[in-house]
C-alpha cells in the first residue's frame, strides 16, 4: 500500500506554482509553455478497487449452529475463494474453539497466526485455523484485538496452541492470558522489539543486544 | 536457576546441542535426566530464524517464490509447490495441466530424496553405517533430473506463480522413467539391510511411541500421523494439482512407534515412484503457464493452502491488500509444529531413544526456525 501512495506523492510537487491546483488532468497544454517540461504522468493511479475481500455470506448447517450457540459474540460467517471463515469477539474464540472440538469434531488446530494493521484501532487479526478429519473440512476463525489486550491461551484445548501461541508473542508481542510458559521462541529471550509488527522495519534490530551478546555495533 | 532443577541429586541436567551430529542442524535440547531416563526435556530453537515471513513483506509476490526453497532445503520443490499453489488461490487462476504434471513429478522425486536423506541420516543416527551411502547414491540421481531441469540441486526454485517458467528438457521422460526402473529395486535392497535388522529392530520398536489421539492433539501430521493409523493424507483429502488423477494408497500402520515410521516412509517411496510413472505416461501436451500477469497483483483477501509435505501439512496463509507486494504470509511448518511433541515421545524413555526420535521426526531446522 505505501508503495503505491509514494509515486503519486511525489509527482505532485514539481510542475507549477500557480496552476498546481490542475496539475494531473491535462499536463501537455499548459506545459508547452513552460520551460520545464512536467514529468509526463505516465499511471494515473487508477481508481483503487474497495479495499475489502470480496467475501460472501457462508451458509451452511454449521455456521447457523455456531450462530445459535454464540449469538452475538458471532460476528460474520463468510467465505473466500471457497475458503470459511467466522468472526468472533475475543472473548468467545476459545469457546468457539472448544465448541467445535467437542461437538463439531473440529479436532485438529492446524495454526494461529496473526496480521498486523497499525492503522485500525483493534490493531491485530487474530487466526486460527482448525481442520476436522471426520468431515474433511477446514475453517478459521478470526479476531480482531487491540494492541495490550491479552487474549485467552488455546493451549487447554488443544496443545499444538503452545508453541503456536509463543510465536505469535514472539513476532506480534501478543500475550496470551493463562499461557504455561509465554516465553520467546525463535528471538533470543532479552531481546526487545517485535519483528513482525509493520512498525518494525526490516533492517531494525536490538542494538544492545547485538553488541552485548555478539560483540559486533550491527549485525547488517 | 530454580533449585528443584539444580540441587536435586538424583536430576541431572544435559545440553545436548546446538551443535550435536544427531540434530541435523542447529537444535539445542535440554534433558533432565535420572541416570539413563529422560525425565523431561526442553526444546531451545530459532538458531536458524531468517525472518522469513518478514522478507515476504519486503518483496513481491513473484520475489519472494525463491525464498521458501531455504525453509525446508531438502524438500525445496514441495515449498515452492505451496507457496505457488497459495498465490494462485488469491489470484484464482490455476496451472495448465502440463504443468500440473510436471509438478506432480518433480514433487514425488523430491520427496523420495527428501525421505532418502531421512534414511540415511536416521540409520547413521542409530549406528548403522552403510545406508548413507546407498542413499545419497540414489538421491544423487533424483538431483540430476532436477539440475537438468532447472539448474539447481538443492534450492530449486523449479517452479512460477501460474505454472513453470521451463518446459521439460529433451529426455527429461526418459530420465525419470529410468529413475524409477532403478529405484524400486533400491527401496528393497534398503529394506534387506535394515529391516529385520536385530539391532535396528531393537533401537526402533516401541520407541517414541505416538498415538493417533496424541497426533491430532500436537497437530502432528505427515508420516507421523499415519504410523499412527490415521490415513490421512492431503494428497487424498484435498487433491491439489491434479492428485486426484493418480492411483495411490496411503500407506497406515499401527503402533506409531520409531519403527512404523520407518515402515511408513519406506512404502511412501513405493507409492511416489507408483505416482510419478502414471504421471511421466500422461503429460499432457500444452501450455506450462496459466494466465497470470507479468506484475502480480491478487486482489485484497486471504487464503490458506496447504500441501502434504514430506514431513506433514505444509501450509501457507497469505494476505493481498491488493498491492504488489504480499501484505503477510504465514508460513504453517510442519517441521516446527511436529517438533513440538518431542517431550511428550521421549519422556520416560532411555537417553539414547532422544537421538532415534529426533531422527524420526525428520526435522529440517531450516524450517523450524524460518
Amino acid at each position: 500500500m505505501a508503495d503505491e501512495q509514494e509515486p503519486g506523492g511525489s509527482e505532485a510537487p514539481p510542475p507549477g506554482k500557480g496552476e498546481a491546483a490542475e496539475q494531473p488532468k491535462k499536463p501537455a497544454a499548459d506545459a508547452a509553455a513552460k520551460p520545464v517540461p512536467p514529468k509526463p504522468a505516465a499511471a494515473p493511479p487508477p481508481p483503487k478497487p474497495p479495499a475489502t475481500m470480496a467475501a460472501t455470506p457462508w451458509v451452511s448447517d454449521l455456521a447457523r449452529e455456531l450462530k445459535e450457540r454464540f449469538g452475538d459474540r458471532l460476528g460474520e460467517a463468510s467465505t473466500y475463494l471457497g475458503q470459511n471463515f467466522v468472526v468472533v469477539k475475543p472473548e468467545a474464540a476459545i469457546p468457539v474453539l472448544e465448541y467445535l472440538k467437542l461437538d463439531a469434531d473440529f479436532d485438529y488446530l492446524v495454526d494461529i497466526t496473526a496480521v498486523d494493521w497499525p492503522k485500525r484501532s483493534e490493531r491485530f487479526d487474530l487466526v486460527y485455523i482448525v481442520y476436522s478429519f471426520s468431515r474433511n473440512e477446514r475453517m478459521r476463525i478470526k479476531t480482531f484485538i487491540a494492541d495490550g489486550f491479552q487474549p485467552a491461551t488455546a493451549v487447554g484445548v488443544h496443545l499444538t496452541a503452545n508453541w503456536l501461541e509463543r510465536e505469535v508473542f514472539d513476532m506480534f508481542g501478543i500475550e496470551f492470558a493463562g499461557h504455561p510458559d509465554m516465553r520467546r521462541i525463535l528471538m533470543p529471550e532479552e531481546w526487545q522489539g517485535y519483528p513482525l509488527r509493520k512498525d518494525y522495519s526490516i533492517i531494525q534490530q536490538d542494538q544492545a543486544w547485538v553488541r552485548e551478546n555478539l560483540n559486533i555495533e550491527s549485525g547488517q | 536457576m530454580p533449585d528443584s532443577t539444580f540441587l536435586d541429586s538424583t536430576e541431572l541436567v544435559l545440553n545436548m546441542g546446538p551443535q550435536h551430529p544427531s540434530t541435523h542442524g542447529v537444535l539445542r535440547v535440554i534433558l533432565k535426566l535420572d541416570g539413563e531416563k529422560v525425565m523431561g526435556t526442553e526444546c531451545v530453537i530459532g538458531y536458524l530464524h531468517r525472518g522469513v515471513e518478514k522478507i515476504a513483506e519486503n518483496r513481491t509476490w513473484a520475489q519472494f517464490n525463491p525464498y521458501v526453497d531455504r525453509m525446508d532445503y531438502v524438500a525445496a520443490i514441495s515449498n515452492g509447490l505451496g507457496y505457488c499453489l497459495a498465490v494462485e488461490k488469491l489470484l484464482n487462476v490455476e496451472a495448465p495441466p502440463r504443468a500440473q504434471a510436471v509438478r506432480v513429478i518433480l514433487t514425488e522425486l523430491n520427496r523420495i530424496a527428501s525421505h532418502l536423506l531421512w534414511l540415511g541420516t536416521h540409520a547413521l543416527d542409530i549406528g548403522a553405517i552403510t545406508p548413507v551411502f546407498y542413499c545419497l547414491r540414489e538421491r544423487e540421481e533424483a538431483l540430476k533430473i532436477f539440475e537438468n531441469y532447472c539448474g539447481a540441486r538443492l534450492t530449486t526454485h523449479a517452479f512460477r506463480i501460474g505454472g513453470l517458467l521451463y518446459e521439460t528438457y529433451e529426455g527429461f521422460e526418459r530420465e525419470v522413467r529410468a529413475f524409477c526402473d532403478m529405484f524400486l529395486p533400491k527401496v528393497d535392497e534398503y529394506e534387506e539391510l535394515l529391516t529385520n535388522n536385530r539391532i535396528w529392530v531393537g533401537r526402533l520398536r516401541n520407541v517414541g511411541i505416538l498415538n493417533a489421539d496424541e497426533c491430532k492433539e500436537y497437530g502432528v501430521t505427515g508420516p507421523v500421523l499415519r504410523a499412527a493409523g490415521v490415513k490421512w493424507d492431503l494428497r487424498k483429502a484435498q487433491p491439489y494439482s491434479g492428485y486426484e488423477k493418480y492411483e495411490f494408497d496411503i500407506p497406515t500402520r499401527q503402533n506409531g512407534d520409531t519403527y512404523d515410521r520407518y515402515m511408513v516412509r519406506m512404502e511412501e517411496m513405493r507409492q511416489a515412484v507408483r505416482i510419478m510413472r502414471q504421471a511421466v505416461d500422461a503429460i499432457p501436451e500444452g501450455a506450462i503457464m496459466g494466465k497470470v500477469g507479468k506484475v502480480i497483483k491478487p486482489a485484497v483477501g486471504e487464503a490458506y493452502v496447504s500441501i502434504e509435505a514430506p514431513k506433514g501439512e505444509l501450509g501457507y496463509y497469505a494476505v493481498s491488500d491488493g498491492s504488489t507486494q504480499p501484505y503477510r504470509v504465514r508460513v504453517r511448518p510442519p517441521s516446527f509444529v511436529n517438533l513440538q511433541a518431542l517431550d511428550r515421545m521421549v519422556r520416560g524413555g532411555l537417553m539414547a531413544d532422544v537421538v532415534a526420535v529426533i531422527g524420526t521426526l525428520d526435522i529440517v531446522l531450516g524450517e523450524v526456525d524460518r
